[in-house]
This record gives structure tokens, C-alpha cells and sequence, in this order.
């Protein structure tokens, strides 16, 4: 491994704001507008990535001396998968109601770009430690961006947040089209076009930035 | 070793068993959770699916277990009495499931006391696609009718399934009745309810029901 990886830290903390796997990566753009038309959805996904990534990153990186490059993406499927299965089992008997409320996007995680890119630029190349925490860091960003398109959709297209009635209809007449969605790519757009805005702004401040290929 | 079949899959073998083994142990572990909220959610949706009936009177009354077919084919339902609130037979509700296009479909099918006409259908799990395929929980109203409006009040008939149609279907013909209007852009899921519906529905399983509703009836006539 070379001696340049980031360390453990860095990638806990480069998943979060700087390499966010929606709003500077664009994965996981299926979840992103599909189930954010209320926090709790929102946050069940979240919840179910979290579980899968860490669990996935963990055993690939427990494993990576032993992957064969020609083999890797189908043990990498095959991992995910598995704890995908087991995710939505979970959902199913402890959470039956969110379970029906996300359908097919908890088993549509395998195919989640954000899980099998981690596992390709991260945890098939650096130890347990790193694997971790960029698991969590990732995680944590992905949590982030859904929470925020939710936290945008459900208050102008519901007046709550978590189901908790925030505003009554009398005083904020409902925007129907936020839970639809068109009201998905609005506010995709709209908070992705806020993010590159603030990217820039800081990268002209500070010219010199590091990246990671 | 090295470049034989094993020396290179080795490692996908030993992951294969490994996770079977682990998936095996989850689903053993989760299954009767699973199974316990199914029942529930059933219990739950008597009262839509059989006009007039009761819940909790209905969760009293253990279900009836009936196999139709022989061999592989044969195949075990949970059939639910619906009662209403004095305790009153007033349907009887079929779980029922089968392929559908992403995946298992579970529906429950509300009968009427006799067994002769079906009063309403339910899904109770499916993954089929968004947006499309899912459209098949639609139950809808008077005014907006959705896909399974089109299933109430049908007789069954072993000898005339339903037949699944991308155009409306011309009233005129003497089966109109038996034909049901695909959703648009999700034929194989509108055809695999009808199929689920078809097969659960079958003669077998209806004479079950009525032989058990004449048995009731003269046992109440002593």
C-alpha cells in the first residue's frame, strides 16, 4: 500500500462534506429522489446504507489480500448482496410499515453506485481502520444530503418534519408537487447547484487544494 | 492449482457457502417475526376487503388451512373467516401469492360468505417497479377507478379465469366480465395478479369453502 493513502481520519472526514458521495460524487442519485418525500423514509435508507457499506467495506478489506483483480467485482456483489438481504429482512420484521413504504428501493442498494465504489477505491486497497471509518464518513454524507432534500421536500410539501405537523395548512398551503417527483429533481437541483456555489467559492480562496484520484 | 477453475475461484466458493449459511441462519432467526406481522397486517386489512366484518372478531377464529393440487404443485392456503361484530360469518378472506415481475407477489383475496363473489382485493407485498408495476395496490373509487376496482363483485369461475386485456374490454361480449384492463407499461404485473387470482381461486379450493359453509349451515339447521 502507498505510503500517500489517506489515513483513517481523513477519510472519515473527505466522506462527509468534501467527497460526498451526492453532492460531489453524483451516486446514489436512485434513493436520492426516490425516498426523500419525508425524513423518516429518508432516514431508514440511510440507515440501511450505513449498515451495508460499514459491513461491506469491513470483510472486503479483511479479504483484499486474497482478491483476484479479474474477480473482484463479483466478490464485491456477491458481499453486498448478502448484507443487503439481511438488511431487508431486518426491515421487513422489525419495521414492516417502512419496509412496504420503501418496496423495492432497500433491496435496489445492491446496485448502489456509493457501496461498490468504496469498496473499489477504498477498501479493497487499505487496512480495516481505514475501510471503517471511510464507511462512516461516506455514510454520514449520504445521511446528510438525503436528510437535507428530505428536510426541504417534506416541510413544503407536507408542513412537518419526522410526521411532526410544523406549520398548520390554514397558514402554509401544502406544495403537493415537493412529495412528486418533479419536486425530487427541483430540490436536487437547487441544493446541488448551492453546493458547487459553495465549492467554488472556496476553492478561489484557497487555489492549492489536494485531491485524491 | 494455481490457474485450475478452484485456484482462481476459490475464494468466491468459500464466500458463497459461507454467506448461504449466514442468510439461512438471518432468515431462521427472522422468519416467524416476518410471518407474525403478516398475520397482523392481514387481521388489519379484513374489514377493507370484506364489507361488514370485524377485526378483532376475526382474529378470533383460527384460519382455515386448505392444499389444493397434488405433488409439486400442490400448494397451501391460510383461508381467514371473516366475521363480523356479533360473530357472524359475513366472507371469507384467501391468502394468496405468486411471481410477479420483480418479484413474490402477496395478495389477499375477500370473498363473500358463499364463496361467490369476490368483494375486494388487497396487496399485501410486492416489489414490483415504482411508478408503474406498484400500480397494481390501486384500489381507487367510484370516480377513479384504480386496478383492482376492476377484481370486486367478480364471480369466480374455475371454468372462465380472468384474462388479462391492453385494451378495454368490449361489454358487448358475453366473457367482458372476466376480462381485466392491464395497467399501461405493466402487463406481466397486471397478468400476474390475474394468475395468482386464477389459480387461488381455482375449483379446488372454492368447493372447500362452500362444502364448509353447506356444513355450518346444516349443523346449524340440527
Amino acid at each position: 500500500m502507498a505510503n500517500d493513502a489517506p489515513t483513517p481520519l481523513e477519510r472519515f472526514l473527505r466522506g462527509i462534506l468534501p467527497e460526498n458521495p451526492v453532492y460531489r460524487q453524483l451516486l446514489g442519485m436512485c434513493p436520492t429522489l426516490a425516498v426523500t418525500s419525508g425524513m423518516r423514509e429518508a432516514m431508514t435508507m440511510a440507515g440501511a446504507v450505513t449498515f451495508v457499506l460499514l459491513c461491506a467495506n469491513v470483510l472486503i478489506s479483511l479479504i483484499r489480500g486474497l482478491l483476484k483483480p479479474h474477480l473482484r467485482i463479483l466478490v464485491f456483489t456477491l458481499t453486498i448482496a448478502t448484507f443487503v438481504t439481511i438488511a431487508d429482512r431486518f426491515l421487513s420484521a422489525f419495521l414492516p410499515e417502512m419496509s412496504h413504504k420503501l418496496g423495492p428501493y432497500v433491496p435496489l442498494i445492491i446496485v448502489n453506485c456509493i457501496i461498490i465504489c468504496r469498496c473499489e477505491v477504498c477498501a479493497s486497497r487499505q487496512s480495516i481502520p481505514a475501510a471503517a471509518a471511510d464507511a462512516i464518513g461516506q455514510s454520514l454524507g449520504f445521511a446528510l444530503a438525503l436528510a437535507s432534500i428530505a428536510t426541504v421536500r417534506e416541510v413544503l410539501g407536507s408542513g412537518s418534519w419526522f410526521g411532526v405537523e410544523l406549520v398548520s395548512e390554514s397558514l402554509w398551503p401544502r406544495w403537493g408537487i415537493m412529495l412528486l417527483p418533479p419536486g425530487a429533481f427541483l430540490t436536487l437541483g437547487v441544493l446541488l447547484g448551492g453546493a458547487n456555489w459553495v465549492s467554488n467559492r472556496r476553492s478561489v480562496r484557497r487555489p492549492v487544494a489536494t485531491t485524491e484520484g | 492449482m494455481k490457474n485450475t477453475y478452484i485456484g482462481q475461484a476459490w475464494l468466491v466458493l468459500v464466500l458463497s457457502l459461507s454467506f448461504g449459511a449466514a442468510l439461512a441462519g438471518v432468515e431462521t432467526w427472522l422468519r416467524p417475526t416476518i410471518e407474525a406481522n403478516k398475520l397482523a397486517e392481514t387481521i388489519r386489512r379484513i374489514p377493507e376487503i370484506v364489507p361488514g366484518s370485524d377485526a378483532a372478531r376475526s382474529a378470533e377464529v383460527e384460519p382455515l388451512v386448505v392444499t389444493t393440487g397434488t405433488g409439486r404443485a400442490a400448494s397451501r392456503h391460510d383461508v381467514f373467516r371473516a366475521l363480523d361484530a356479533t360473530g357472524r360469518q359475513v366472507g371469507w378472506v384467501i391468502q394468496a401469492g405468486g411471481k410477479g415481475f420483480a418479484d413474490r407477489i402477496e395478495l389477499l383475496i375477500g370473498l363473500d360468505a358463499p364463496a361467490e363473489t369476490i368483494t375486494g382485493l388487497s396487496i399485501l407485498d410486492q416489489k414490483e417497479t415504482p411508478g408503474l408495476g406498484n400500480r397494481i395496490e390501486e384500489i381507487g373509487d367510484d370516480d377513479n377507478k384504480g386496478f383492482l376496482w376492476q377484481f370486486a363483485h367478480h364471480y369466480p369461475q374455475a371454468d372462465r379465469p380472468l384474462i388479462v386485456t391492453t385494451a378495454s374490454p368490449d361489454m358487448s361480449r358475453s366473457d367482458a366480465a372476466n376480462r381485466i384492463l392491464a395497467l399501461s407499461g405493466a402487463t406481466i404485473s397486471s397478468r400476474s395478479v390475474c394468475t395468482i387470482i386464477n389459480e387461488a381461486l381455482s375449483g379446488e379450493l372454492i368447493s372447500a369453502l362452500r362444502s364448509s359453509v353447506s356444513t355450518a349451515e346444516s349443523r346449524h339447521g340440527e
